[in-house]
């Protein structure tokens, strides 16, 4: 092998006709290259300027940050522990609700929006655009006009986690339904089954665990966002911690925080343990 | 049908019979255990939660009749001038959602540039450290499980009302987001390209940049674009707490019963989340087909 070293008979000419992208880019690729990164970097740049960023500014907000990290420490609740421990059994009640309702709502809407369940185009068009519209409204919206239709308080709080994963659970179940192996389907109807024995026997065994692992990720990042959905009103601990913000009172908030950082690695941690028991290690995305 | 194909004993049968029924009633068993606790979690949800059905029932139409009142009242005989009047503010509007998409953008920037610096040093194969390795591990982690929101509640007050506590809380987040996923590609790249850099001398900054960045590259990109599309959701909401772009707006209109205007603004957000979203997801996957061809 040595002696037959690659390296003696490199010829940088026969390697520059073998691999000519390689020594020799165009330069109107390189160009390309270069223009697409002043534009990021310039729209940066101009961004910055339009939204008034300033080194002053800066400088005087993060000393001034620094001011309120140091208040942060010790973190305390003070005598509002209780309070708090409440505050945040509410907010893991919206995330549970809010993310089993939405389940339970998009679970039949997805077969009506799975491309290989309901042949037909219009409602597959239509039933896709409707999700995305619910989708593209953000929950702490969707808590904001709750407020209006049940009032202030948790429920509002559910209402707005269902309704903005009903869009994103639509269609995830729905893509999981489309990719599903067609081979039990054909089975089941080869033995006679209706539509209906189809969607039972060849396709829910084969989406359940899917559809269960996604709807145990969407409860871990439903414990996040129900944190904050308090802070519009619509119950949980957010509400606590904006009272907080508001009156300055930053080593409670520092404790919230840090109450609030350990429930979500506590789900976590549950959510994933469940998820791998669910559809095996390998399969977790 | 099943006369004709050969049949197992009897005894062999009811062995196989008996397991099967056992596997089954095993599984049953299972989904009841699972049902029984889901119900239970359920029950003391819905107590902690206020949930309330009468209200539900009782606010139910009056979520229909707000859906009504937030629509138009646009006449077929005079379309252009109701049409106009809903529309009646669109260029403050726009202006608003062009700040919005600049918090997005500027945000999105920033938190994954730094996120990739940092990825190289939270990746297992690149950075032998463990203790430094589970440092920035560990503060990736709290940029992101900490929600955006509250940070921008925490600059609002140290750096005053506007879109700069928005970028910064969205840029913060988006370090610990697109931090992760990075280190997630860089950790699954081919290390033979880095060792031949390696060999010919290139120290750990150049074994980067010749041997790690064109491998992740394409997957850098395109998680970069799905966390812009994500920002564009949060910052619509930033303007809520205070910090810039169209939310400040839409809370006023919805807090102040401005019922139009609601529909007004959130069709222009749908509008700009849903083209945001079909222009990176028809980028991404252009990406990932040259990705893919090679």
């Amino acid at each position: 092998m040595s002696q037959s070293s690659p390296l003696a008979s490199v010829d940088k000419a026969r390697l520059e006709q073998t691999y000519p992208d390689i020594f020799k880019r165009s330069p109107l690729k390189r160009m390309q290259t270069v223009a697409i990164v002043a534009a990021l970097v310039g729209l940066f740049l101009f961004g910055m300027m339009w939204l008034g960023f300033s080194f002053e500014k800066l400088a005087t907000g993060i000393s001034r940050l620094g001011v309120i990290i140091g208040l942060m420490f010790p973190p305390t609740p003070g005598h509002l522990l209780p309070l708090y421990l409440k505050g945040l059994a509410e907010t893991l009640a919206i995330a549970l609700l809010g993310t089993m309702l939405a389940a339970v709502v998009a679970f039949p809407l997805a077969f009506i929006a799975a491309k290989n369940v309901v042949a037909q185009r219009a409602i597959h068009f239509l039933s896709r655009r409707f999700l995305d519209t619910i989708r593209g409204v953000d929950t702490l919206i969707w808590a904001l006009i709750f407020i209006n239709v049940v009032g202030l308080g948790p429920f509002a709080g559910i209402l707005a986690v269902a309704m903005s994963d009903i869009g994103s659970f639509g269609k995830l179940f729905s893509e999981a339904i489309e990719t599903a192996d067609t081979k039990p389907i054909d089975g089941v109807t080869s033995t006679g089954g209706s539509t209906l024995h189809q969607i039972r026997f060849g396709i829910v065994p084969q989406v359940l665990p899917v559809i269960l692992s996604q709807v145990l990720y969407y409860f871990e990042s439903n414990t996040r966002s129900a944190t904050v959905i308090g802070i519009v009103g619509a119950g949980g601990i957010g509400l606590y911690l904006s009272n907080e913000i508001s009156q300055q009172n930053w080593d409670r908030v520092a404790f919230l925080i840090i109450m609030i950082l350990i429930t979500v690695a506590i789900i976590d941690w549950c959510s994933s343990r469940l998820r791998f028991a669910i559809i095996g290690r390998r399969a977790v995305i | 049908m099943t006369s004709h194909i050969y049949r197992l004993p009897d005894e062999q049968t009811a062995a196989l019979l008996s397991h099967y029924g056992a596997a089954v009633a095993a599984k049953r068993r299972r989904a009841l255990l699972f049902a029984v606790a889901l119900a239970l979690c359920t029950a003391l949800a819905a107590w902690g939660g206020e949930v309330d059905l009468q209200k539900l029932s009782d606010g139910l139409p009056r979520f229909w009749s707000y859906l009504y009142d937030i629509l138009p009242k646009l006449r077929l005989s005079h379309f252009g001038a109701d049409f106009a009047e809903w529309f009646w503010n669109w260029d403050g509007w726009l202006w608003l959602l062009a700040e919005t998409l600049l918090v997005a953008y500027v945000g999105t920037f920033l938190g994954a540039t730094i996120g990739f610096v940092l990825c190289f040093f939270a990746s297992a194969n690149l950075m032998k450290n463990a203790v430094a390795r589970a440092l920035v591990r560990r503060s990736l982690e709290f940029c992101r499980t900490v929600p955006e929101i509250v940070f921008a509640l925490l600059f609002v007050y140290a750096l005053g009302l506007g879109p700069v506590p928005g970028v910064l809380a969205i840029a913060i987040h988006t370090v610990g987001a697109l931090g992760k996923q990075y280190a997630e590609v860089v950790e699954n790249i081919d290390m033979n390209p880095v060792e031949g850099v390696r060999a010919t001398g290139g120290s750990w900054v150049e074994q980067i940049r010749f041997a790690v960045v064109p491998q992740v590259l394409s997957n850098v990109v395109s998680y970069t674009l799905l966390r812009f599309e994500i920002n564009v959701r949060g910052a619509s909401v930033m303007g809520f707490v205070g910090a810039g772009g169209i939310g400040k707006e839409l809370l006023g209109s919805i807090r102040q019963f401005y019922y139009s205007d609601v529909s007004a603004i959130l069709l222009m957000i749908i509008a700009t989340v849903v083209i945001i979203d079909l222009l990176t997801e028809r980028l991404r996957h252009h990406l990932l087909g040259i990705e893919g061809r090679r």
